[in-house]
């Protein structure tokens, strides 16, 4: 690495994205192919997993058990959890959330889908648009996903044909007309050649765009921060109580949205006092404006009496407040559904309360987009909308607005878990 | 009208304080446990900025072994000593004195497993309910599926299959009696990150990580530092070369790189080229395949 390359490292942009895949699509090819070209597979990792292969009596080196890293994985031949790579090229880093494509693990892919800001669909060339198509899509839009690159893959199998190609882009356009996703990029590949992947396949010359690393690589990233409505989560209050800083009193968090700058006028919920902002700093010093996702302290003009879980905003934007909201949930237990009136503890933002929820409004069938009315039992990987009442008004957006308020999760108070993820609407 | 932009270090650091924060308002006795490594001067730096101007809200632990490089407990002194922080000292020899553990015995013999013991006892003596530490996803296969909260049981266990989901930047630390979490805030580092961290905020780092002569031996591969703990074999010689450390454990598994980088800078474009991994120099790693998931499992770090 130059001293040029090690300044640029410094100046680099992180990208999140998820994979989702089934055992044959070649999605473990692609990861494999984007780290190996990348180098970041490294030599002893490599050669590990090729002495693995050879035990298991494999002729080619299986990339898959890169990924696979727990024993029973390995035994079985699957992906049960989320697992998270990394590589980076002089441009960006990049984190990338791969995940189980079977039904099964629908809520491993929200989990991995809830911190991307872009979505790789894989699609088999020779099946087109299949059942898990819909099933990838429908989660990135739920999850509001910005950014979605449809790989169609395996073009090797179909003589690299442009109208294979071209018909299932028009047959993903048409399904995708009925979700929520802004951008969608569509990308001829072979990942086991290596075809239009890091570099510009010679064999589909009627492909007039980039190769799949060249998007990842440019794309725009805002990742999904809303830079318009300030709100500020109370994480923790930091008290020296020290000779230096006897009487400082300082609000730590991590800006969930907006901007705030010294000066502003600011309000506190739930208490509704305002007062100003009299300082914005870090460890480093003042700074003259914090924004998502940066951790900062702030400190206030007047006193006034200030808990983790309360935010700050600002008097002419403030989020809603209220003890019954609607939301889409995925639910994630495998021992226990849904349960109409029981008791959950909700986390959100850094606020804790209990909740109940009230009614089921219907089921979502992943694979058709369809709603299911008459059965509303609500299980391990059912995604529904629900109705919900806690017993202290929460401070949120929807989280098509802002991501960060306007999601939660449901916690059940005898076994700790986490049951559910749920989404504002 | 700003770009509202983060560089992808400032956005790590970012999340690294905002999960140290969590831990501080989640828990009743948090602990970060350090051991002089690079990822632990990483995360002492972090806390520091998280909680500051206060001191940190929590101890230091370090759990070891007896075998340490000396230069590393120098460094550990001296570091506790400029913050003000508390540390507390666990040792595996008082494990084995009070017949906790059996020393391994045979050429390879490693207290590196014996932490395990040591570790969890020291959890439970002090109640801590959160252990912060440095480990990062991109080190090991099984450290790639870890969470930053990672739940263990009562007998401080972690379950791989049966992990808690997490999303967005919502962390579930409930728990019941006697369980404890392990966090992970520097889960999406990797080892690059780390030290253009170090170089970009200028940390001390302890003395073995640059260049130095040393007498080495070479074993499975690994080049070894001789030391007493080690028993050199007949068909071993003691070498003296340029070497340096690229983690740092214990004097008997952790393996030595011949190089001759004395700066940040030689490090970073070193490790910028390398084509070994951090943990291909660990010969704890190297005794089976699932050598890291199945010592997490009982509790390792």
């Amino acid at each position: 690495m130059s001293e040029n390359d090690s300044k640029s490292y410094l100046d680099m942009d992180l990208l999140r994205f998820t994979t989702a895949g089934s055992v044959d699509d070649g999605k473990s090819t692609l990861i494999g192919r984007l780290l190996y070209d990348s180098k970041s597979i490294f030599e002893d990792q490599l050669e590990a997993i090729e002495l693995s292969s050879r035990k298991r009596g494999e002729e080619i080196t299986n990339l898959a058990l890169l990924t696979d890293g727990l024993r029973a994985e390995r035994e079985q031949g699957i992906t049960i959890d989320v697992a998270y790579r990394y590589f980076a090229t002089p441009k960006r880093k990049f984190i990338i959330a791969d995940t189980p494509g079977h039904i099964q693990y629908t809520r491993n892919m929200v989990t991995g889908a809830s911190t991307a800001d872009l979505a790789i669909i894989l699609i088999d060339a020779r099946k087109g648009v299949i059942e898990q198509t819909c099933r990838h899509s429908f989660i990135a839009s739920l999850l509001q996903i910005q950014h979605v690159v449809v790989c169609i893959n395996k073009m090797d199998l179909v003589d690299y044909s442009e109208s294979t190609f071209n018909d299932i882009v028009a047959q993903y356009k048409d399904f995708a007309s009925r979700l929520d996703i802004p951008h969608i990029d569509f990308v001829p590949i072979s990942a086991l050649n290596g075809d239009n992947v890091v570099d510009k396949s010679p064999r589909m010359p009627w492909y007039l765009g980039g190769p799949l690393l060249y998007i990842l690589e440019n794309v725009y990233i805002n990742h999904n921060y809303n830079h318009i409505d300030a709100r500020f989560p109370v994480q923790w209050v930091v008290r020296p109580q020290s000779k230096d800083y006897h009487d400082y009193r300082g609000y730590s968090g991590r800006v969930c949205g907006g901007v705030f700058r010294k000066g502003d006028e600011v309000v506190v919920l739930p208490s509704g006092f305002s007062t100003r902002i009299k300082s914005v700093h870090t460890f480093d010093g003042e700074i003259p404006e914090a924004f998502a996702p940066m951790s900062v302290s702030m400190t206030l003009e007047d006193e006034i009496d200030i808990s983790r879980g309360m935010m700050i905003a600002k008097p002419n934007n403030k989020p809603k407040a209220e003890q019954d909201l609607e939301a889409m949930i995925c639910w994630f237990s495998d021992s226990q559904p849904l349960q109409l009136r029981n008791k959950y503890t909700m986390l959100h933002t850094t606020n804790e309360v209990k909740c109940m929820v009230q009614e089921v409004r219907y089921k979502v069938d992943i694979n058709t987009l369809h709603k299911i009315e008459d059965d509303k039992k609500i299980a391990l990987n059912d995604i529904g909308r629900i109705k919900i009442r806690a017993s202290a008004p929460v401070l949120f957006d929807t989280y098509r607005r802002n991501r960060l308020t306007g999601s939660f999760i449901l916690v059940d108070d005898l076994s700790h878990n986490t049951v559910a993820a749920g989404m504002i609407i | 009208m700003s770009s509202y932009r983060l560089t992808h270090l400032k956005h790590l650091e970012a999340e690294a304080i905002y999960v140290l924060r969590e831990v501080a308002a989640q828990f009743q006795k948090p602990v970060l446990l350090f051991s002089g490594g690079k990822d632990s001067i990483v995360m002492t730096r972090l806390a520091q900025k998280a909680f500051h101007p206060a001191k940190l809200p929590f101890p230091l632990l370090h759990v070891d072994t007896g075998h340490n490089f000396p230069e590393t407990i120098e460094y550990r002194d001296a570091l506790v000593d400029k913050m003000g922080a508390t540390l507390i000292v666990a040792h595996v020899q008082d494990s084995i004195d009070q017949g906790r553990v059996v020393e391994e015995s045979g050429v390879n013999a490693s207290r590196n497993g014996l932490q395990t013991t040591t570790l969890l006892d020291a959890l439970e003596l002090h109640k801590f309910d959160a252990a912060l530490g440095g480990a990062r996803r991109d080190e090991e296969k099984a450290r790639a599926k870890e969470r930053f909260f990672s739940h263990r049981n009562e007998f401080g266990q972690w379950d791989p299959k049966n992990q808690r989901p997490e999303l967005w930047n919502i962390f579930n630390g409930h728990k019941g009696f006697g369980e404890h979490f392990r966090v992970f805030p520097l889960s999406n580092w990797t080892e690059m990150d780390v030290w253009q961290y170090i170089a970009l905020e200028n940390l001390d780092i302890p003395s073995i990580y640059f260049t130095h002569e040393r007498e080495v031996i070479l074993r499975n591969g690994s080049l070894l530092a001789n030391c007493p703990y080690i028993s050199v074999q007949s068909n071993e010689t003691v070498m003296r070369r340029m070497i340096r450390f690229r983690t740092v454990g214990d004097m008997t598994c952790t393996g030595a790189i011949e190089s001759t980088a004395n700066s940040l800078e030689d490090i970073i474009s070193e490790v910028a080229a390398a084509r070994m991994t951090e943990r291909g120099t660990r010969a704890d790693d190297k005794r089976s395949e699932t050598a890291m998931e199945d010592r997490k499992k009982q509790g390792y770090f």
